[in-house]
């Protein structure tokens, strides 16, 4: 199978290869790629959108219905690992850990024993042993925040810089996973739960939908964001670079959501009792 | 022509022969996903590439600058990225799913499971117990 697979793919490569030659060089400005379409988008974004980064409005207004629907595939991932994975039916695990906080001492409890009363002196561990380190933990504690508001920035300033709902919502993700990874499971979901994460999904889908739905409704077409210029009361215009960052912050919200829900679910296997 | 100017397609046929190796090659199910993944990094790659137009800039507009790189490679690869995480990510829950059922994730092992289950439910349709079916023999083997 091995070698089978093997000369297939020095046969593909080759051929590959061999095609390669009637491909245009690399940085061509006249190759077909770039005399198409995007001249159009170069020239009248600014006159369109009064966007200056045409990737932001390519992304949320010309294209808005491959955006749209690729928020969808986002979304029904998340979902698609929610059903998979989700164990829901709490069976208690063989034994507990409990960290004794000021003596630092790890209590075992069986199955059926007597939790700790008093939660702030204990605190519950994985089972798989997990050392306290103050300077992984303190370090994220001191980050995460920084990450965080770096995300927003970045989806409110795609307008003028490079940027947007995905980046942002990817980077407002990974500070939510570093917190996982740096503390765990169970703190993590009391800060941001999975109903949270499933219902900030939906609702950034919702978003980008509902305005799509909005532009219909005031009489232009699916998407057509110059129909919000009456509602926003600005100009067409201005109207389409509002509703672009709208859409982005929709977009921003489902990533965040589904980036966070697949760690939960992932990490745990589904039972989002111990994990990271 | 300049041969030179190509290399951007070579590295990505050699990146996406590499993938293809690892999908078709290897049995184990993980594998297959990194192999995907790298396939799959070959095509963005690509695409971005072909975007790069030399002597342009990043395509944000500014009085300063006249000539701009293509955007709509930048904004196709973009989604296709982050779509791309979240396929992997369903990609490994469903490998995380055939090794709680099968307790395995090497595909022939999972093959041979299969074909064993369908024998005997059809050996039991032809009328037998499934007491008296002693062993089966994988016929491939």
């Amino acid at each position: 199978m091995r070698l089978l697979g093997f000369i297939t793919v020095v046969l593909l490569g080759g051929l590959l290869f061999h095609l390669s030659l009637d491909f245009p060089d690399l940085g061509d400005a006249s190759s077909p790629a770039a005399t198409h379409v995007s001249p159009y988008y170069i020239e009248h974004t600014m006159e369109d959108t009064s966007v200056p980064n045409i990737v932001t409005a390519v992304l949320a207004d010309y294209r808005g219905y491959d955006t749209l629907f690729e928020t969808a595939v986002i979304f029904s991932a998340g979902l698609a690992c929610f059903f998979l994975m989700r164990i829901s039916e709490r069976t208690a695990p063989k034994a507990r850990f409990y960290r004794h906080l000021p003596t630092g001492l790890t209590l075992r409890i069986e199955k059926g024993g007597k939790i700790p009363e008093d939660t702030r002196e204990f605190e519950r561990i994985d089972s798989v042993w997990v050392p306290y380190d103050v300077i992984i933990t303190m370090t994220c504690r001191l980050v995460v925040p920084f990450i965080q508001l770096f995300a927003l920035y970045v989806i409110a300033h795609g307008h003028h810089s490079p940027g947007g709902g995905f980046q942002g919502g990817v980077i407002f993700g990974a500070a939510i996973i570093l917190y996982a990874i740096s503390n765990n499971l169970r703190r993590t979901l009391r800060r941001m739960s999975e109903r949270m994460s499933a219902l900030f999904g939906s609702v950034g889908v919702i978003i980008y939908g509902g305005t799509g739905m909005l532009c219909l409704l005031l009489g232009a077409g699916f998407l057509d964001y110059r129909g919000m210029a009456s509602l926003l009361g600005v100009d067409p215009v201005s109207a389409r670079s509002y509703s672009i960052l709208i859409v982005e912050t929709g977009v921003g919200l489902a990533v965040t959501a589904v980036m966070v829900w697949i760690y939960y679910n992932l990490s745990s296997a589904g039972k989002q009792d111990e994990g990271l | 022509m300049n041969i030179i100017g190509l290399y951007n397609y070579w590295i990505v046929v050699v990146l996406m022969m590499i993938g293809f190796y690892v999908v078709i090659a290897h049995e184990n199910l993980i594998k297959k996903l990194v192999g995907l993944s790298i396939f799959q990094t070959s095509v963005f790659f690509f695409y971005i590439s072909t975007g790069k137009i030399s002597g342009a800039t990043a395509p944000i507009l500014d009085p300063e600058y006249h000539l701009y790189s293509n955007p709509l490679p930048h904004v196709l690869i973009l989604t296709a990225i982050v779509v791309g995480i979240a396929t992997t990510a369903l990609g490994l829950a469903l490998v995380v799913r055939i090794q709680e059922s099968y307790g395995s994730i090497e595909e022939h092992e999972i093959q041979s499971q299969d074909t064993q289950d369908q024998m005997e439910s059809q050996l039991e349709a032809y009328g037998f117990r499934k007491k008296h079916i002693l062993s089966i023999q994988n016929l491939d083997e």
